[in-house]
């Protein structure tokens, strides 16, 4: 079998609308984001799906777009962190990061609200483990995890109150 | 110090959320990661493979026909645009591109320029470099007998004038040795009833802020500006000026939100790099680390600290010797001025009459080490806090006990000879006892699983003589600009400056705007480092916002407004200009007052603007059949002055002692035969969600900064001090074990039993 690196035209749904883009096989799906998208929400940091700065929902689910090639998303739904506030108003999860001071230099936050959102939607009231389950793959060197957890447990309270 | 009564409610000590929040949770905060210019070339960076080793020959030729390529550079044509392409700001040692030789794995050689990053990075790895290598030395101590010799020559940069003394200085690997001397150390140890003496060590770790190094430099028409993720504005304007031999207003230097620095970030890193390949190449560059890279970019200091105390017969330390050995890597940096500064405290935090310290920076083929959030300051409290636990079992005296007998106390006489004032250390000492419980009976455990109670703490003296300067405008409807280069990093400057300008001028906190750094825009300022900020900046923008306040009132009388008048500040403009037209600006700049030590006794009255003091205290337990560590609480208290912004400081303060527990039980950079074998977090762990200590306590104690402004002052750093010390000393509670080394990992603990059990496991 052969490997083409030619690049091939993909569609997906991202954040609502259709898209469609040409892009080589090679190129991950946070560089297309960034590149051909001019959204800056997921970062690239430490480029081996460690940290979740990338964090993108793809069909529902968190992934790390920095190890996620754009092909993949052929047909696929994306949704990133700019889509939570497309109505003018923030997420539930976002205003209680903001309540909780859930944050420092906010490098990682996009991806703690992401993979928070996907928490939340599976175990609407999450135990301490669960949250822990789940943001274990979100690192943040600041070291504001007491007041993440905190803002996680304030967000299924506000979406409970929705 | 609490008879000084507490600033009245107002926008000091509000706990707001930061004023850039909304931006940081819908991921809109500019990061200089995000930033592309029209015409803009990325750069990447081949590096050197080899620790030690001559240059013999860069074949670009399949690099160079990769299609995409831009340009390929080394060291020569750096040179065809910069005269002398050496930088830093202790020493000018380090090359922009290694020049002849290389001395660290990891160093950059060569770079490649292309529009796109991923064809750059493919050439980056196509470059083949023939070296003849060359001996090398890794160790700290090694190297000060060592006959291999990092750098020919010292070459201090003169930027601080106590380094100057060292030019020219050749055959050694000693950047810069600092001595304290106070009392007759010699005499107190020859009359000493009991002798202690440990040597403890910490590995080289790194600061990995999610955000990596990143500068975009665009260079065109005889002026240079840089974005970049600088926590110095103005230090790399004056230091990449110096380079192109330009004045400082043709260099233009501008930062935006960033994603962590930690000292990480300080002084000049990719920067002149980014400026080099710019006029090469006519066009913006930008060049991105990524988390690889920057484990080989800078770190912190690996280090060996010998400390041999005399102690009386009641349990008084009567006589101290701290020699530290700081491994500063290939490169000098910062690291002169962390083993000078941090040798002023190297004796902790006790009353000792007859100090001897001899503290040395030292070279080694390593990746350089530098600043990292303490400043020298979590290797010192590792060595001497273990030391005073040790010396309090040797007397059969309560580790806390020993330390409030030893105390230094307000009023008595640092080693440096500065009388202390406003250090709060009993009141830290105390807080800490109460929280943990310290005395009171708690479960030991049982069976394989035991438990123990450390306590530990440290004194750090801020970094002087250091100068801040600011602005504030009063536009003409009344509303408030703050010009100031400190960078918010995450420690929520931004927030606080506002606070601390709306508070002078009697404004809502959130109405104020705080602009990004910009040296053609924001006045000179150090930097945003060694928990400075608040203490400098804050007293400098404080001052502006007087300034401002006096001319304001001057408005006022100019306009005939009778005194007291409740007019609107924007009345009054119009009643100047006719129109909403004018500004009003003030201007404060502030400078502490300090006396540089004496060079042979490193004596000082004043050493430094205000002292930080910190302190944990932990209850661990061990798991006896594998070493397994597990951190039940964990409180550290703070001597941090009257909180700005209480939240922001005390999310800031648990975020030190979290970052602080990878140092202390994971985190390492691992060598062999200068090969790093995990620069990445695959194989570099890093404090997560997981690793949290069961119960987690921060507590700022009451006390105020008197000279602080607002009764403030910095504690991004004082976190960091004693979490290591503390849990090593719990460990020795629980199991009966000490550990010498950083850090603790359960292999560690577990051949520490079996040493103990007289059942040595046999050494790897």
């Amino acid at each position: 079998m052969t490997v083409s690196a030619a690049p091939r035209t993909i569609r997906f749904t991202l954040n609502g609308s259709a898209v469609e883009v040409t892009v080589p096989p090679y190129l991950s799906l946070i560089d297309v984001l960034r590149e051909h998208f001019d959204l800056f929400g997921a970062r690239e940091s430490c480029g081996q799906g460690l940290c979740g700065c990338c964090t993108v929902l793809v069909n529902g689910d968190a992934v790390s777009s920095c190890l996620y090639l754009a092909v993949f998303a052929d047909d696929a739904e994306i949704v990133t962190v700019e889509h939570l506030t497309a109505d003018g108003r923030l997420d539930p999860v976002q205003e209680a990061f903001i309540e909780a001071g859930a944050f420092q230099c906010g490098f990682c936050t996009p991806g703690f609200v992401l993979m928070t959102k996907q928490l939340l939607d599976e175990h609407p009231d999450p135990s301490d483990e669960q949250i822990g389950h789940y943001l274990s793959g979100n690192l943040c060197r600041c070291g504001t995890y007491p007041e993440i957890i905190a803002a996680v447990k304030l967000a299924a309270r506000k979406r409970h109150a929705e | 110090m609490s008879e000084t009564p507490r600033i009245p409610a107002g926008q000091i000590g509000r706990s707001i959320p930061r004023i850039e929040a909304r931006a940081k949770v819908t991921g809109t905060a500019e990061y200089i990661h995000n930033l592309r210019l029209p015409g803009m070339l990325w750069a990447k960076i081949c590096r050197s493979t080899m620790p030690h080793g001559r240059i013999r020959h860069i074949d670009t030729s399949a690099a160079a026909a990769i299609p995409g390529i831009q340009r390929i550079v080394t060291a020569a044509d750096i040179r065809t645009v910069i005269a002398e392409p050496y930088y830093g700001p202790a020493f000018h040692d380090q090359p922009i591109l290694a020049e002849g030789k290389v001395r660290h794995v990891g160093e950059p050689v060569a770079a490649v320029l292309a529009a796109d990053p991923r064809i750059a990075e493919q050439a980056a790895q196509a470059i083949i470099i023939d070296y003849e290598p060359l001996p090398a030395v890794y160790d700290e101590v090694e190297a000060l007998t060592s006959p291999v010799f990092v750098h020919d020559q010292l070459k201090p940069a003169g930027t601080f004038a106590d380094l100057k003394h060292l030019a020219g200085r050749r055959d050694t690997n000693i950047a810069l040795d600092f001595h304290l001397r106070r009392g007759d150390v010699e005499k107190a140890f020859a009359a000493a009833e009991q002798v202690f003496e440990h040597t403890f060590r910490t590995q080289q770790t790194m600061h990995t802020p999610l955000e990596p190094h990143v500068a975009v430099a665009d260079v065109r028409d005889g002026s240079a500006t840089i974005h970049s993720s600088t926590q110095n504005p103005s230090f790399v304007r004056i230091e990449i000026a110096r380079l192109l031999g330009w004045p400082e207003n043709r260099v233009r230097v501008k930062t935006a939100f960033l994603g962590g620095g930690f000292g990480a970030k300080v002084y000049v890193k990719v920067e002149a790099l980014a400026v080099a390949l710019s006029m090469l190449a006519g066009r913006p560059v930008k060049i991105a680390l990524t988390m690889e890279e920057q484990f080989f970019t800078i770190s912190r200091h690996a280090s060996t600290f010998r400390i041999k105390s005399a102690v009386d017969k009641d349990g008084r330390i009567t006589a101290r010797h701290s020699e530290v050995f700081y491994n500063g890597g290939a490169y000098a940096d910062i690291g002169p001025r962390v083993a000078q500064k941090s040798g002023f405290t190297a004796a902790g935090p006790y009353d000792i009459d007859n100090v001897a310290i001899d503290s040395f920076e030292i070279y080694t083929n390593r990746p350089p080490a530098g600043a990292f959030r303490g400043f020298g300051m979590p290797q010192l409290v590792w060595a001497y806090e273990c030391h005073a636990d040790l010396i309090a079992r040797g007397l059969g005296i309560g580790p806390l006990e020993f330390r409030r007998k030893n105390l230094l106390r307000d009023g008595r006489p640092h080693a440096t000879g500065t009388i202390m004032r406003d250090a709060a250390t009993a009141a830290v000492l105390d807080r800490l006892a109460q929280r943990i419980g310290w005395g009171q009976p708690f479960n030991r455990g049982n069976g394989t699983l035991q438990r123990g109670r450390g306590i530990a703490f440290g004194l750090k003296a801020a970094i002087s003589p250091t100068t801040s300067v600011a602005n504030v405008a009063i536009a003409a409807d009344g509303s408030c600009t703050v010009y100031c280069g400190t960078v918010d990093m995450g420690q929520g400057s931004t927030t606080a400056m506002a606070q601390i300008a709306a508070e002078t001028l009697g404004l809502d906190a959130e109405a104020v705007r705080v602009v990004a750094p910009d040296t053609d825009v924001t006045p000179y300022d150090m930097g945003t480092l060694g928990s400075r900020s608040t203490f400098h900046m804050g007293h400098a923008v404080r001052l502006a916002a007087e300034d401002a306040k006096a001319k304001l009132a001057a408005l006022a009388g100019e306009t005939g407004v009778p005194p007291g008048t409740n007019l609107p500040i924007a009345e009054l403009f119009r009643r100047k200009y006719g129109m909403q037209a004018g500004t009003v600006i003030g201007s404060g700049s502030y400078l502490p007052s300090y006396v540089s030590p004496n060079h042979a006794t490193g004596q000082t009255p004043n050493a430094t603007p205000f002292w930080m003091v910190g302190g944990s205290a932990a209850e661990i337990e061990i798991e006896t059949e594998t070493g397994q560590i597990r951190v039940v609480r964990l409180v550290t208290v703070a001597y941090g002055g009257t909180p700005v912004n209480p939240r922001i400081v005390e999310t800031q303060w648990t975020g030190a002692a979290i970052q602080h527990l990878g140092m202390t039980l994971f985190e390492n950079m691992e060598f062999t035969d200068g090969q790093l074998r995990n620069p990445n977090f695959a194989e570099y762990k890093i404090p997560g969600i997981r690793d949290l200590p069961e119960q987690l306590t921060g507590e700022i104690v009451d006390a105020v900064q008197q000279s602080g402004p607002y009764g403030a002052k910095g504690v991004g750093e004082t976190g960091t001090f004693a979490v290591a010390p503390a849990i090593a000393n719990a460990i020795h509670d629980a199991v009966g074990v000490r550990l010498m080394d950083l850090p603790i990992t359960p292999e560690a603990v577990y051949r520490a039993l079996r040493a103990a059990a007289g059942d040595p496991l046999p050494e790897e």
